[in-house]
């Protein structure tokens, strides 16, 4: 592909951060991760988003609870070693039928140069699914926007707990020696 | 021990304290956390505006973030026990980095799991709450022993222009359970109805 041709190409991320705009998400909880630091920056960025820094993961699920009873939309950003914080917190989401679309950013699976990251990287899609999260995986750059509207949709229009992976491959390998 | 006899212990009594934190409680929103704070609000009186964790226990703090961020016209008062706050203790770091406006957190503190069999926790053990709430960048502070102090907090809730913690040192006794509503969706629909959301 060529610069001129790379340049016209609308990045992924960015096509993420639209649906969440077009979505009209207010709250925005993550804990930091290096596959969603360029979302985490342009929510920072826009006035019309709080976005909330966390200590742990399931702090976020909490959040978007609440957002949900004062009548905002929340979205939750974490890397896929979070999704185990958060597991008695999805009760709540559950018991109560909150909204909660989660984008997850996967380690521990393509590429991985450190194995302490797949023991929860390669159980995250199951670990959701046992707590009734509906699950979409994203392999592909073309297909994370459609992804990410088709998870906040039905997150919103249900009341459930929905979670898109953005697979180690779309993202990229960590590199560890530069 | 002075602390375990309720005839010679001058802490506050818990319904009581609930009961003063939500006089003449206008608009205010009530979040309360898993166990004995859920009781004593339904004691004190079943209000659509309260939402009652009766279970994800370190939720209540955030839960009242997140109402608090989405609310600013509107008053948050988290009450929640010293094991439920314990246990989401990373929510006060978080909270001290936003610092809403409206948003009030009270630990009713008598140091033990009350739900458990009154295992000692620990702010028992010296573990400061307050201090704690401190450090994280809370700018008022209450550390509550008597009923002055109580009521100084109850009137701070509904006027302060900072986020508010408080520690409220209560007996440790156990009165008898009045349980609220605890079908989560019910609870959802009739706090966003009160509200004029749904």
């Amino acid at each position: 592909m060529s610069e001129q041709r790379k340049a016209e190409t609308p990045d992924w991320r960015d096509e993420i951060f639209a649906a969440l705009k077009a979505a009209e998400i207010r709250q925005v909880g993550y804990v930091p991760d290096a596959g969603h630091a360029r979302l985490i920056e342009l929510c920072r960025d826009d006035p019309e988003m709080r976005a909330v820094p966390l200590t742990t993961e399931e702090e976020g699920v909490a959040l978007a609870a609440g957002a949900w009873l004062g009548g905002q939309r929340a979205a939750l950003l974490m890397q896929s070693s979070g999704v185990g914080n958060c597991i008695n917190m999805l009760s709540l989401t559950k018991n109560c039928r909150f909204p909660l679309p989660m984008l997850i950013a996967m380690r521990g699976e393509w590429a991985e140069f450190n194995p302490w990251q797949v023991p929860m990287g390669s159980k995250t899609q199951a670990a959701l699914e046992l707590c009734d999260v509906l699950v979409y995986r994203v392999e592909r750059a073309e297909e994370a926007a459609e992804t990410v509207v088709a998870a906040l949709d039905i997150a919103f229009n249900g009341d459930l707990a929905t979670a898109v992976l953005l697979s180690q491959r779309l993202i990229g390998a960590k590199r560890w020696v530069k | 021990m002075i602390a375990n006899d309720p005839n010679l212990d001058r802490r506050l009594d818990r319904r009581a304290a609930m009961r003063t934190l939500l006089e003449d409680r206008g608009d205010l929103l009530l979040v309360t956390g898993l166990g004995s704070t859920t009781w004593d609000a339904a004691a004190v009186g079943d209000d659509d505006r309260n939402f009652y964790l009766w279970g994800a226990m370190g939720a209540a703090a955030m839960v009242g973030l997140g109402l608090a961020i989405a609310r600013p016209e509107s008053r948050v008062l988290v009450v929640t026990g010293d094991g439920e706050m314990l246990m989401g203790l990373g929510a006060l770091a978080t909270i001290g980095v936003q610092r809403p406006l409206n948003l009030a957190v009270a630990v009713f503190d008598n140091g033990h799991y009350g739900e458990t069999g009154m295992q000692a926790s620990h702010t028992a053990e010296g573990v400061e709450l307050v201090a704690i709430a401190r450090a994280c960048g809370f700018k008022e502070t209450f550390d509550i022993m008597d009923e002055t102090g109580l009521r100084d907090f109850a009137a701070q809730v509904h006027k302060a222009a900072t986020t508010l913690f408080a520690s409220i040192a209560i007996r440790v006794d156990e009165p008898p359970r009045v349980l609220p509503p605890r079908d989560g969706v019910f609870l959802k629909t009739r706090f966003r109805r009160a509200i004029g959301i749904d």
